[in-house]
C-alpha cells in the first residue's frame, strides 16, 4: 500500500533544508522522495556531482542519515563494500538493525562514467537502490552533453551553429539497459509522486539491485524557470517524451497513460535549449525526436502487452 | 605455533589472509598476483573464513569496494598488480585522504607499454605519493610478515592511512621458497578486531563520509594531518616488529643493514635483488673489500636521516631503481636518498643504476660491476656517470 502524502508530510526528510542546490533543482525533489519512502533506516551513497557537492560542505552536512561520497565513477562499488561491511557484520552479531542501501547518481554518473560500476554492482546482485538523477547533461560542471541529453539538446559540448543544431544523436535507453540485467527496474518522474513513491517504495522492498530512473529538469541547464521544474516533468510525461513504466525481472508495465496526444514540440518549446529547433532550417530534427518518441512509446506498448 | 611451508609468495600471501581473516576483500585479477586470489576463493568455497568476498569488474571497483568497506568499519583488504594498480589510481589517495586503513598486496610487476607480465616497480612507484603506506619484502617469508604488520600498522590511532605491502612478480610470486607459517589462532591474536573511529554504519550517530572541501575549506590542515600520520607511521611499524618477533622470532626495521658496519661501498636496493646482492657482498667481503648494504622495507614514509646515518661513513654509495625514471637525474630511490644526503649535509658519492625493467635478469656480475665502479668512483672522487642502465643488450 503507497504511503499517503499526509504519511509523507509526517516523516522527517532525511535530506535537511539548508544545503546549497540552486532554486528549483530538480534533484532534491526527487532525493527527498525517494528517502521518505524507504520504510527501514537508510545509508545514503552518492557520485560526485551537484547533489554532493551541494549537499556536503565541510564542516556542515545536509544528511541527517550516514551518507558517503568517494569518486564520480564508483558510487555503486562503494556502496557495495558498505553492504558488504553490514553483511560481514550482521554475521558476526556487531549490527542488529535492518537497513536499507540506496545510491544517488546524476546522468553522467550512471549513463556515462559509472555504467561499468553500477553494471557490476547490479551483476553480483547487490541488494541496493540505484536512483539516477537524470537532468540529462554535465550540471555540475557547466552543462555538458552526456550520454543521456536528448537529441537536438544545446549543451556546452553539443553547440548550436550553421554546422549542426545541439546534439546530433539520441540519448541511450538506460532503464532498458539495467531492465536486462534482470532485476527491478523503473522510470518515474517527479510530477506523479504517487507513482514515484510506489516504484521506490518496491525498489527498496525487491531483494535484489533495483534501479530508479528519475527525471531531474535543470532550469539552470534547461534554460526554464526555477517555479516550472514539476511542470517541466510533468509535460514530459504528458507528451510521452518520458514514458513512466517499470520492468520487474523482464516483465514490461506502463504504469501511466497520457489522456490526450500532446506533440513533444509543445514540450521542448518553451526549454532554451532547445529553442533553435524552431527554426524552419531545423525541423527535421524534431521530427526525428517526435518519431523516436513513437516508437518508442509502440515497443512499451508491445513489450507490455497492451494493444493501444 | 609455527609450520614450515615450501611455498610460493603467493602462497604465502594467501595464508597470510586466510590468518587474519578480514571482514571484506574485493579483488579483480591480474598476473602475477592472481593466484592469491584464487587460493582466498577457495577458502571462501571451503568456509574455511567468513570473509564477504567481492570479485569486482574491474580493480577500479575493487579498490572504491574497500573504500565503502572500510568506511564502514569494516576490516578490509584487496591485491593487485601493475595495470591493476594503474587502475585504482585515482581511489588511492581518496582511501588515504579518507583515512582509511584497507591493506593490499602488490606484486611488483612492469607497466605498459609494451605490455609486459614481469618484474620492475613502476606500478608502486607511480604510487609512491599517493599517501599510503609502502612496505617492501625480499622473499616470501617477509611478504607474509610485512602483510600481517601491515593491518596493525594501518589501523594504529596515531596512523590511520592504507597500507601497500609489495613482493617481486615471479622471481618472488611464484617461486617455491621456505616460509614459516603462524598458526591462524596466534595471527588473529596478533592483529585483534578492529575498532573504527565513526563508522558510517553506526545508525545512531549519522555521519557524512567524504565531504566536499573548497575554498576556505579545511584542505590543507587534512593533508598536515595525513603528513603527520605517515611520519608516525615509522615509529608504530618499530613498535609493531617488536610485538611481532615475539610471536614469531623475527624483527625488521625500517631497511636492513647487510654489513654496513664499517662498510666503504654501499648498494642501496628494494625487494629481491637484495638476496642475489648479498651472495656478492659476501663474496666481495672475501676478497677483503668492504661491501655493504642496505635493502630498503618501509619507503613510505621514507626513512630518510635513518638511511643517511647508515651510510654516511661510505667512500661510494650506488642506489639501484628497477623503475625507468624519464629524467636524466636518476630513479625515485635515488632522488630520495640524494636529496636525504644534502639535506644532511653528507657527501657521499652516489651514483644511480637503472635495471631489471620487465623483469630482466639481474646477474651478481651486474652488482659486481657496480661495487667495482663504487670503487673506481671513491679513488677518482667523481662520478662520471650518474645514471647507468645496467644489464641493457648493445
Amino acid at each position: 500500500m503507497v504511503a499517503t502524502i499526509k504519511e509523507l508530510s509526517e516523516k522527517q526528510d532525511l535530506l535537511s533544508p539548508g544545503h546549497r542546490l540552486c532554486a528549483g533543482c530538480g534533484a532534491s525533489i526527487v532525493v527527498r522522495m525517494v528517502l521518505k519512502s524507504s520504510k527501514k533506516p537508510v545509508v545514503v551513497a552518492s557520485a560526485t556531482g551537484c547533489l554532493e557537492v551541494s549537499t556536503t560542505i565541510y564542516p556542515f552536512t545536509a544528511w541527517r542519515t550516514p551518507f558517503i561520497h568517494s569518486a564520480f565513477e564508483n558510487a555503486s562499488a562503494t556502496i557495495s563494500g558498505v553492504i558488504a561491511a553490514y553483511d560481514a557484520m550482521k554475521k558476526k552479531g556487531k549490527i542488529k538493525e535492518d537497513i536499507n542501501f540506496v545510491c544517488f547518481g546524476g546522468d553522467g554518473s550512471t549513463f556515462d562514467i559509472g555504467l561499468q560500476s553500477l553494471s557490476g554492482a547490479f551483476e553480483r546482485g547487490t541488494n541496493f537502490v540505484y536512483v539516477c538523477y537524470d537532468n540529462e547533461a554535465y550540471m555540475n560542471t557547466g552543462i555538458q552533453r552526456s550520454g543521456a541529453t536528448p537529441m537536438g539538446a544545446w549543451t556546452t559540448t553539443s553547440e548550436v551553429g550553421k554546422a549542426q543544431a545541439g546534439k546530433r544523436v539520441h540519448r541511450k535507453n538506460m532503464t532498458e539497459i539495467m531492465a536486462a540485467h534482470g532485476g527491478y527496474a523503473a522510470q518515474a518522474s517527479p510530477s506523479h509522486w504517487r507513482d514515484l513513491v510506489m516504484k521506490a517504495e518496491k525498489a527498496f522492498e525487491y531483494d535484489g539491485p533495483a534501479f530508479l530512473n528519475v527525471l531531474a529538469p535543470c532550469p539552470r541547464g534547461w534554460r526554464i524557470p526555477t517555479d516550472q521544474t514539476v511542470e517541466f516533468a510533468r509535460q514530459a510525461v504528458e507528451s510521452k517524451y518520458w514514458p513512466l513504466y517499470e520492468v520487474m525481472e523482464g516483465e514490461h508495465k506502463i504504469t501511466y497513460k497520457p489522456k490526450k496526444e500532446i506533440a513533444v514540440a509543445e514540450w521542448l518549446s518553451p526549454q532554451g535549449r532547445f529553442k533553435h529547433l524552431l527554426k524552419d532550417a531545423n525541423q527535421p530534427v524534431m521530427t526525428e525526436i517526435q518519431t523516436q518518441i513513437d516508437k518508442e512509446w509502440n515497443r512499451l506498448i508491445k513489450m507490455s502487452g497492451e494493444t493501444t | 605455533m609455527s609450520t614450515v611451508k615450501a611455498i610460493t609468495g603467493d602462497a604465502a600471501v594467501a595464508e597470510a589472509m586466510r590468518s587474519i581473516e578480514p571482514d571484506v576483500v574485493g579483488v579483480y585479477p591480474i598476473t602475477p598476483q592472481t593466484i592469491i586470489v584464487e587460493a582466498y576463493a577457495e577458502y571462501v568455497a571451503r568456509g574455511e573464513v567468513q570473509t564477504e568476498f567481492i570479485p569486482a569488474e574491474s580493480e577500479h571497483s575493487a579498490i572504491s569496494i574497500c573504500v565503502g568497506a572500510a568506511a564502514a568499519g569494516a576490516r578490509t583488504m584487496t591485491c593487485t598488480s601493475s595495470q591493476g594498480l594503474a587502475l585504482m589510481w585515482e581511489v588511492l589517495p581518496i582511501a588515504s585522504g579518507m583515512r582509511l586503513p584497507i591493506v593490499m598486496f602488490d606484486v611488483n610487476r612492469a607497466i605498459s607499454a609494451p605490455i609486459n607480465i614481469h618484474c620492475d616497480h613502476s606500478d608502486t612507484m607511480g604510487a609512491r605519493d599517493t599517501g599510503w603506506i609502502q612496505i617492501y619484502s625480499e622473499n616470501a617469508q617477509e611478504a607474509y610478515d610485512n602483510f600481517i604488520q601491515a593491518v596493525r600498522i594501518a589501523e594504529h590511532p596515531d596512523v590511520q592511512l592504507p597500507t601497500m605491502v609489495m613482493m617481486d612478480g615471479f622471481v618472488i610470486s611464484h617461486a617455491i621458497q621456505r616460509v614459516e607459517v603462524l598458526d591462524d589462532a596466534v595471527v588473529k591474536k596478533f592483529v585483534g578486531e578492529r575498532k573504527a573511529d565513526y563508522p558510517l554504519l553506526d545508525m545512531d550517530n549519522p555521519v557524512t563520509w567524504g565531504s566536499f572541501d573548497g575554498l576556505g575549506g579545511w584542505f590543507m590542515e587534512f593533508k598536515k594531518d595525513q603528513m603527520q600520520a605517515i611520519e608516525n607511521a615509522k615509529r608504530v611499524s618499530l613498535e609493531v616488529a617488536k610485538d611481532y618477533a615475539k610471536i614469531s622470532g623475527r624483527e625488521y626495521g625500517l631497511f636492513e643493514s647487510y654489513k654496513m658496519d664499517d662498510a666503504e661501498y654501499a648498494v642501496i636496493v628494494i625487494n629481491s635483488t637484495a638476496g642475489t646482492a648479498k651472495t656478492v657482498v659476501d663474496t666481495l667481503r672475501d676478497r677483503g673489500v668492504k661491501a655493504g648494504l642496505i635493502k630498503i622495507r618501509m619507503y613510505r614514509p621514507f626513512p630518510a636521516s635513518e638511511i643517511v646515518e647508515a651510510l654516511k661513513n661510505c667512500k661510494a654509495v650506488a642506489v639501484m631503481d628497477r623503475v625507468p625514471g624519464y629524467v636524466d637525474i636518476g630513479g625515485p630511490l635515488f632522488e630520495d636518498v640524494q636529496v636525504a644526503c644534502y639535506q644532511e649535509g653528507v657527501n657521499v658519492p652516489l651514483v644511480n643504476y637503472i635495471y631489471g625493467l620487465g623483469g630482466r635478469d639481474i646477474l651478481t656480475s651486474h652488482i659486481e660491476s657496480v661495487y667495482s665502479d663504487l670503487e673506481k668512483i671513491a679513488k677518482t672522487g667523481k662520478v662520471a656517470t650518474p645514471v647507468t642502465y645496467l644489464g641493457i643488450k648493445e
